[in-house]
């Protein structure tokens, strides 16, 4: 049950796409957002469904996995589409009854914004399972670089964010194991009335914080005894290299981004 | 009579990801009741994988499991039931704590299974008395127990349930070598005074050669042997195959015998070890 979170879950592989330099992939991802909300013509979306595609079967990414991380926002994107279909309209009405009115352009409207969704979700999702959480933060700090002329502290930020990231494995494998542990001891957690629920939750979030206090602690321990001391004046094991693949990917990404926002201009 | 009894029990953990890896590969096993047995076996021979199997927290990929004969899978709303009668102590139990104080920890097992406060009252104290734990730290907060104590609280907590088998996850890991005999000698007691089954997944050849009657050896995710622990350190060659040790005392009486002393084969502890040289010290003295 809760191996299904995929948060930043990388999925190993050797394709052209987990090879590209992280921080390309990234700004492109963006642009690929950027296009699809940006976009309100069918073409473009169009365009961004093939480009998400194509991705998707360069990195050799099971459709599986890529369903298992829309599957927790079906609720959202229902909602959205319900939301879009009532209350956006134009004078096209289909069908009325009492107050609702549906209407062409909310029809469009949610189907968009569904595919819109869709869309956003498996563009970033292939951006975590192709670039391992390091890489990530790798990118974004170098990104993020230009920042640190105005004091942010750019490094520090990319370090919390490693830290967070790593430890959310260890964190669920240890949930998992408390949970284990109590249901050992006759807890029950999936059944019974809300506040019973919730007083479950007590013998498992406990022991959590407790280790995860723990945890911390000695990990910043093990941080001073190394003598770490930020980012000033640090080398990196991995150094991000951008070649031939990356500007070309970038290329791409470029190219097909430019070609839906000229489609958007000229459908109009 | 037979309490647990697997038949063809298989487990594969992250079935169809590229992550797969089948921890349990066809055990078939028959654990009789009132047993202490050892579970041995590698890193990852799947000991821990099968330990959850027993008392349902891992549904088999494949195969059954039967507690007294039945199903344990068959009827899913009598799964509580069934923790109820395998207890099972996780590694480093001592993380699972909670409570504000130790009684009231020791006391989650038995007030889930629905018993009268007299009656848990009653329990708790005679499973402190068996583990060491003073009234006076019942009354303390579990944090602050020491290492040691805060191990025997968690494992007080399982046993105050009074399972028909109770399996321990390596129960001395980390503790010192007199908090290792001590933790091993109120385990082995708690398992003749409840005359249960006690499963004790160990590491340590000399811990369970000394204190269980049955060993359950595991290798690469099968059941290598189930057997009198005797009997299954007499195979001393075949285990070492395994990447397994003998009793550090065994392998000095094979060395022993292979020089052409007359030891029998199933010396295993240090007391029989003892009694064995002495008597034959002895002969060697008359026959001068």
């Amino acid at each position: 049950m809760l191996k299904d979170i995929t948060i930043g879950q990388y999925f190993p592989g050797d394709s052209v796409i987990h090879r590209m330099d992280p921080r390309f992939k990234i700004v492109c991802t963006l642009l690929l957002i950027v296009t699809l909300f940006a976009g309100n013509s069918l073409w473009t979306l169009v365009i961004g469904g093939v480009f998400v595609l194509l991705v998707q079967i360069l990195s050799r990414i099971p459709g599986k996995l890529l369903w298992k991380s829309l599957r927790p926002i079906l609720p959202i994107l229902l909602f959205t589409a319900v939301l879009n279909l009532l209350f956006v309209g134009d004078d096209e009405v289909l069908w009325e009854w009492q107050f609702i009115k549906l209407t062409m352009g909310g029809l469009q409207m949610s189907v968009f914004m569904i595919v819109r969704i869709i869309l956003l979700i498996v563009g970033s999702s292939l951006l975590t399972y192709t670039t391992s959480p390091i890489l990530l933060t790798d990118a974004i700090e170098s990104l993020m670089s230009p920042l640190k002329g105005i004091k942010f502290p750019v490094h520090e930020m990319a370090m919390m964010m490693s830290i967070a990231l790593r430890f959310i494995p260890t964190l669920i494998e240890e949930t998992d194991k408390i949970m284990s542990a109590q249901k050992a001891r006759g807890a029950t957690l999936d059944s019974g009335k809300v506040m019973e629920r919730i007083r479950a939750l007590i013998p498992i979030l406990v022991p959590l914080f407790v280790s995860a206090f723990r945890r911390a602690e000695e990990l910043a321990t093990a941080m001073e005894c190394r003598c770490y001391r930020g980012g000033e004046g640090r080398t990196r094991l991995r150094q991000l290299k951008a070649g031939a693949r990356d500007y070309i990917g970038f290329a791409v990404s470029f190219l097909f981004m430019a070609g839906a926002v000229t489609v958007n201009i000229l459908s109009k | 009579m037979a309490i647990l009894t697997t038949e063809g029990l298989t487990y594969t953990y992250s079935a169809g990801t590229p992550f797969e890896k089948t921890a349990v590969d066809h055990v078939d096993i028959s654990i009789e009741d009132n047993t202490m047995c050892g579970v041995i076996g590698h890193t990852g021979s799947g000991k821990s994988t099968l330990m959850q199997h027993f008392n349902g927290l891992l549904k088999p990929t494949e195969g059954k499991v039967f507690l007294e004969g039945k199903d344990i899978w068959a009827d899913k709303s009598r799964m509580r039931d069934v923790r109820f009668r395998v207890g099972l102590v996780f590694q480093y139990p001592e993380y699972q704590l909670f409570e504000e104080t130790v009684y009231r920890d020791i006391a989650f097992g038995p007030k889930n299974m629905g018993l009268s406060d007299d009656e848990i009252r009653h329990r708790i104290h005679e499973t402190a008395q068996m583990l060491g734990l003073t009234e006076d730290m019942l009354k303390r907060s579990p944090f602050a127990l020491s290492g040691g104590q805060k191990r025997r609280a968690a494992i007080a907590g399982v046993m105050a349930m009074r399972p028909k088998v109770l399996i321990l996850d390596e129960p001395c890991a980390g503790l010192d070598p007199r908090g290792r005999a001590e933790m091993l000698c109120q385990i082995r007691d708690y398992q003749r005074k409840t005359q249960s089954t006690v499963l004790l997944v160990s590491h340590s050849m000399e811990d369970v050669a000394e204190f269980t009657d049955k060993l359950l050896v595991m290798s690469k995710a099968k059941l290598f042997c189930y057997d009198d622990t005797a009997v299954v350190f007499r195979r001393a060659e075949e285990l070492k195959a395994l990447g397994l040790r003998v009793p550090q005392i065994a392998s000095v009486m094979g060395a022993l015998r292979k020089c052409g002393y007359d030891l029998p084969p199933d010396l295993y502890t240090v007391e029989k070890a003892r009694d064995a040289l002495l008597s034959l010290l002895r002969k060697g003295a008359a026959e001068c």
